[in-house]
């Protein structure tokens, strides 16, 4: 373990970032957000960023291919490059996650190769968190907020950040920061650990439990009644899919730029009425079996094609974001039986 | 790291012939620009066709993996990119990858089993290269029978195929049915359910279905009726797909997805699925 | 604060019920913590009583949920309109896009709706919040209590309510309100100050947060198409995030001139956008420009009232006109 007194912060950004393009939390007049480092950037104290940091590995919109058409001819050009290195700072442990579930889909065979690029590029320095929202549940899924993981672990205490590497990737990094950090005992960390995790235990969502969901529970859920009360208002926006950490469901596009075309890939989402759409037909037409998707998959589609793993970290950016508030939790509780009544 | 294969990425692939089956079907027959096949697969196995600028959709690959020269695509015209696909003239160049799904168990569970094959329409896309399979393999299965109706005599894809190749092999029985009477139609008419029915099978073969919902789901029942367990009764299942490995979100019945865990599904399988198809 | 507790509505809505006026409701329902409430249909006395809620975080407009609501039964619905949502009210009824006949509506009085947004950017883990007076307690789980000025924390549109008085309702409880001269046009005004660059880039950092969830055409009662031009892919601009950042505008704009003359200036857009994207804006520039051009009008004050762009008379305005009128940079 290294540590580094907080009024040093600037000069550890700026010994990363010489190496890395280095990414971190700044405050906006819309909350946070990641933006790239450079000289009097200063770190949010936000819990989260609104948006989550997914994005850093599956953005928003990426050019896959482009083609060039001539005649009854096409060419594939393959624009794909090697990407930069660059780090990402203050990652909560919700969101190292989320790297996990979105790794047992893109990195899966056959292998996403503009995913894997980035992820191989990218080197995740986690925060604990200091301060848990009433909205946080990552408890619910096994996470502890007191211990995220990533490359290199961060906690920060009133007057210094404590950094411990927790991959090669980290320790390479880390080593790299000899110079401006000192070394420190993993005792020195643990009095803030410990507030961390008596905080975690009295959040209000402390008692969210997951026995009802996973693996074989498709039978017994997908036919709930329930659906019905919980869909009633959802107005079939994007809003939750797009900030959730774990949501990755995307449509590939065309785009004919007037001189070849460019082949793209966007997020989509599960609540758009025309996401199972084909030309003769469609398999989900009404709302509450879009909605029913989105949460059957977290909750057990996902966990029986891996592992038992939720597809969800309980971030609680959905309870935030939906215009109608409508969330997992309130899902949870109404679909797990007495335990989460 | 980037020269790694990506699944997105497509071959170019030549349409080196075109051949019209119905007003509404054409077979495409596709080669890589050297002349080569542009990948190997198993029947009933699917592919990804796509004119840029136009998009990119799910096949099931009709050809034999048998045919070791070309690989054929029978396509019925219903959505921008099969109409595309349907004004292309002979040398047009696509893109193709793949291939894409499971396929029929056809060095397994069909090994040494009495096929009974049974299309509807265009369903018979996917089970073309299966018949097919089994017919160049013919002494590793016993007998096959050959179901298939359509609306009419028009629409009935690969006819020539099926009168001068299928109807002409030992040990191959071929029933073909259409809709409604039609004045040079001197086969039988009604619809495959009944048809099947009607056939009145032994319950000693592995029944393969494909068509509409609709055909399959009386179909099965009628299979039922006469005897068949589902776990003999194999199908294959359709739904939007974009990326066509299992990431893209959007072809998922249950935990299954159908463009990796399917197409082929065995119906005792297609059971325990939600009831979202 | 709320001079009509959430019993007087309860009750209110018990009382038709069993009376056989209405056979469901359409109010509010509380959620996990005192600001996560959820727009919900009652069926029963016992859930009204046991979920039915009426605090400062009742923002959401009912009106556009009657369309569906309406089509669901014969019987009678009961809505609570706030003063701002009878404005969609009628207009919707001016679009026939529900029968009336089938809707009894409760006007209740309105101070104004808190943005939990606003109160998030300074105060995180919250606890429960509790109204006292003109102030708003915030409880939260580290920071102790902080006591906000409640008229601080109001909706954009609160803070400019346009009015306090209901255009529409079968009953109402409390007394009605008046029509309030509000400042709502002065952050037009503003934009329409810049230069066009100035505006232009103004727009571009708004607009480029955006992540085209749709959140705010879905919640818009103005927007009602049964099928929306961005639901078809072949439109180019599908429901999906953009190719380039001209799409990305394109499809605000699009929206902003479909619903000109229709939008009440009821805020959702704003209300729900994830990021924070003042949208109202653009509709109100579009107001603003009506007003001007055409004399005031506004959206809804009536069942069946022509909207200018949609009713030509000879006074109208020549298009060569507003050139010199404002608004647009000669």
């Amino acid at each position: 373990m290294r540590k580094i007194s907080l009024d040093k912060l600037d000069l550890l950004f700026s010994e990363i970032a010489k190496s890395a393009k280095l990414y971190l939390p700044v405050d906006t007049d819309n909350g946070a957000k990641y933006d790239v480092w450079e000289d009097g950037k200063k770190l949010s104290d936000a819990l989260n960023t609104v948006r989550s940091a997914k994005d850093f590995f599956f953005p928003q919109t990426e050019n896959l291919m482009d083609f060039k058409m001539s005649g009854k001819n096409i060419e594939i050009i393959d624009t794909r490059s090697e990407c930069e290195d660059f780090v990402v700072f203050g990652v909560r442990a919700c969101d190292v996650k989320s790297f996990e579930i979105l790794d047992r889909v893109f990195l899966a065979d056959p292998v996403d190769t503009f995913y894997k690029n980035r992820r191989e590029h990218g080197v995740i320095i986690s925060m604990a968190c200091n301060k848990p929202a009433e909205t946080c549940f990552c408890k619910t899924f096994g996470i502890d907020a007191s211990e995220p993981c990533g490359d290199i672990a961060t906690w920060k205490t009133d007057d210094a950040l404590f950094l411990d590497a927790k991959t090669e990737k980290g320790e390479k990094l880390l080593s790299a920061l000899e110079k401006i950090t000192e070394a420190a005992k993993d005792a020195d960390a643990e009095p803030q650990k410990a507030l961390i995790k008596e905080r975690l235990a009295r959040l209000p969502l402390a008692e969210l439990e997951t026995s009802a969901f996973g693996n074989g529970k498709t039978n017994e859920l997908f036919n709930a009644p329930e659906w019905k009360d919980l869909s009633e208002s959802c107005l079939g926006c994007g809003t939750c899919t797009f900030v959730c950490p774990t949501c990755q469901c995307y449509d590939i596009k065309d785009f004919n730029t007037g001189n070849g075309v460019k082949r793209f890939r966007c997020w989509d989402s599960c609540m758009y009425s025309e996401f199972t759409r084909m030309a003769h037909g469609n398999n989900r037409l009404s709302q509450l079996e879009r909605f029913r998707q989105r949460f059957m998959h977290k909750l057990v589609y996902y966990p029986t094609n891996n592992d038992g793993l939720f597809s969800c970290v309980g971030c609680g950016r959905c309870i935030n974001k939906c215009p109608i508030n409508m969330n997992i939790v309130k899902v949870m509780k109404k679909l797990g039986g007495k335990k989460n009544g | 790291m980037v020269d790694m294969k990506d699944p997105h990425i497509p071959v170019v692939g030549v349409v080196t012939d075109i051949r019209i089956d119905t007003p509404d079907v054409k077979t495409f027959r596709v080669v890589t620009p050297d002349g080569k096949k542009a990948f190997e697969h198993k029947p009933g196995q699917c592919a990804m066709l796509s004119i840029p600028g136009v998009g990119e959709a799910m096949f099931s690959i009709t050809s034999s993996p048998t045919n070791t020269e070309f690989m054929e695509f029978s396509i019925k015209k219903c959505g921008c990119v099969t109409e595309w696909l349907h004004s292309m003239e002979v040398g047009q160049q696509i893109t193709i990858r793949g291939p894409y799904g499971n396929a029929f168990p056809v060095d397994t569970a069909f090994v040494g089993k009495d096929m009974l094959f049974i299309a509807g329409g265009i369903g018979l896309a996917p089970l073309r290269s299966v018949i097919n399979y089994c017919r160049h393999y013919r002494d590793r299965y016993g007998k096959i029978d050959i179901v298939y109706g359509s609306r009419s005599m028009e629409d009935l894809v690969d006819y020539k195929e099926i009168i001068e190749e299928w109807s002409n092999d030992a040990g191959v029985n071929v029933h073909l049915t259409i809709d409604r009477e039609q004045p040079e139609w001197t086969g039988h008419v009604g619809f495959v359910p009944n048809y099947v029915k009607e056939l009145g099978f032994t319950t000693d073969k592995i029944a393969i279905l494909c068509g509409p919902p609709i055909m399959i789901k009386f179909t099965l029942a009628g299979l039922q009726e006469i005897g068949f367990d589902k776990t003999q009764v194999y199908t294959t299942m359709e739904l939007r797909m974009k990326c066509g490995v299992g990431k893209c979100g959007r072809c998922n019945i249950g935990a299954k997805y159908v463009c990796k865990d399917g197409p082929v599904f065995r119906c005792d399988e297609v059971d325990e699925l939600p009831d979202e198809y | 604060m709320q001079e009509i507790t959430r019993d007087v509505l309860v009750n209110k809505a018990s009382e038709l019920m069993s009376a056989g006026t209405v056979d469901r409701v359409l109010g509010w329902m509380r959620g996990e913590f005192d600001y996560d409430i959820t727009p919900a249909v009652f069926s029963t006395e016992e859930e009204l009583k046991n979920n039915f809620v009426w605090n400062d975080f009742c923002g959401a407009n009912f009106s556009k949920y009657l369309i569906r609501e309406t089509q669901k039964s014969e019987n009678k619905v009961l809505v609570f309109l706030k003063p701002c949502d009878t404005y969609s009210f009628n207009q919707l009824l001016t679009e026939h896009r529900f029968d009336r006949e089938k809707v009894y509506a409760v006007g209740i009085p309105c101070n104004g709706m808190v943005d939990m947004t606003e109160i998030k950017k300074a105060n995180e883990a919250i606890k429960a919040i509790e109204e006292s007076g003109d102030s708003i307690v915030v409880k939260t789980l580290y920071d102790g209590d902080v006591t906000l000025d409640r008229a601080d924390v109001l909706l954009e549109r609160c803070k400019n309510c346009k009015s306090k008085k209901h255009v529409a309702y079968d009953e109402l409880i409390g007394d009605d309100g008046e029509i309030i001269e509000s400042a709502r046009f002065d952050e037009v005004a503003k934009l329409e100050k810049m230069t066009a660059d100035e505006r232009y880039a103004f727009w571009q950092n708004e607009l480029s947060r955006c992540i085209r969830c749709n959140a705010c055409r879905d919640i818009c009662p103005a927007c009602t198409c049964e099928k929306c031009v961005f639901d078809n892919p072949n439109s180019g601009v599908e429901n999906k995030a953009p190719a380039d950042s001209f799409e990305e505008k394109m499809f605000h704009i699009i929206r902003a001139f479909h619903v000109a003359g229709r939008c009440t200036d009821c805020g959702e857009c704003s209300r729900v956008c994830p990021q924070g994207i003042p949208l109202h804006l653009l509709n109100r520039k579009f107001i603003s420009d009506i007003n001007e051009f055409y004399g005031e009008y506004q959206a809804g004050s009536e069942v069946g009232n022509r909207a200018p762009i949609v009713n030509y008379t000879t006074e109208d305005l020549e298009p060569g006109e507003a050139v010199g009128r404002g608004g647009i940079d000669a």
